[in-house]
């Protein structure tokens, strides 16, 4: 399994890195903004996406509007503090497949990576 | 400033510290800042703009911080680490992201968060906006929430949220 993770917070990519270490064998490649997963994923064709809204150079969600001009179907969650539900609508609206707000328990996130990557597979 | 803008901090603070964190947090009275008065070592600060436009502060002694960092990170960083930094600015984009969601009916952005780290550095804000502080203590030590925030006049034009900090 090959995971994006897309956070301008080092801290935040860690404790989703610990995260994810738990859900088994990972290959883990990290971007600090939209921008700079833009061009990571000319070599790195990653299997889920977990991605910040706010950050510099390139914001979360103009990243995934643009990611998904080209790619449909590889899963996006967004991990961020904006909690508003117009906001929740606009992120699904632009092709975010599920979403977690921050703060969130090492257990939530565990959760909604796992029913993501559930879906995708039952599709 | 509306009051109703305060507990909102208060209840966000205590969410992130909980849940990141598993830390307490005991919030005092909050009051009024008398300006100018430095704020303690360390300092994250996030701007707000949209319908409500201002600055948020979370400023910690610097021992404080090292501790809230280290629990946070799950290991001991240098205040001289770019790791530290963005530790605190990470936390004070989650207390203010989580506190800009309990806004009723407002669209409020918030800015990328700036860190400044040093002994006595005070940091400007919009002027004729009270700044409120509100104390906190936990386990790993006291810090405060400074916000300085107003809702944007109906007829004002796009006035972005400015928090220069000079150490």
């Amino acid at each position: 399994m090959k995971i994006l993770l897309v956070d301008d917070s080092k801290t935040m990519r860690n404790i989703q890195r610990s995260v994810l270490s738990q859900l088994g064998e990972m290959t883990i490649e990290e971007a600090c903004d939209g921008q700079d997963a833009m061009s990571k994923l000319s070599s790195f064709q990653p299997d889920l996406m977990l991605v910040d809204w706010n950050m510099p150079n390139m914001d979360g969600l103009t990243f995934v509007k643009t990611y998904r001009t080209k790619n449909k179907t590889t899963p996006i969650i967004m991990v961020t503090t904006e909690s508003e539900r117009s906001r929740v609508i606009e992120a699904i609206k632009a092709g975010v497949n599920n979403y977690v707000v921050k703060p969130f328990t090492p257990d939530l996130l565990s959760q909604r990576i796992t029913e993501t990557l559930s879906k995708l597979q039952a599709a | 400033m509306d009051p109703n803008y305060i507990s909102p901090f208060i209840a966000s603070v205590q969410n992130v510290f909980s849940t990141m964190l598993h830390l307490p947090v005991e919030v005092g009275e909050p009051d009024v800042k008398v300006e100018p008065t430095p704020t303690f070592d360390v300092s994250g600060i996030i701007g707000m703009s949209g319908d409500v436009t201002g600055s948020v502060v979370l400023s910690f002694p610097l021992q404080t911080a090292l501790r809230v960092v280290s629990i946070f990170a799950g290991a001991e960083v240098s205040e001289k680490s770019p790791d530290f930094a963005d530790a605190v600015g990470e936390l004070v984009n989650m207390v203010s992201g989580g506190a800009k969601g309990m806004f009723q009916n407002k669209k409020v952005a918030i800015s990328c968060p700036n860190v400044v780290i040093g002994a006595g550095h005070m940091v400007a804000r919009l002027k004729d906006v009270p700044c409120i502080v509100i104390p906190c203590a936990t386990d790993a030590g006291k810090f405060v929430i400074e916000v300085a925030i107003q809702e944007r006049p109906a007829n004002a034009g796009q006035v972005g949220a400015m928090a220069a900090a000079r150490a």
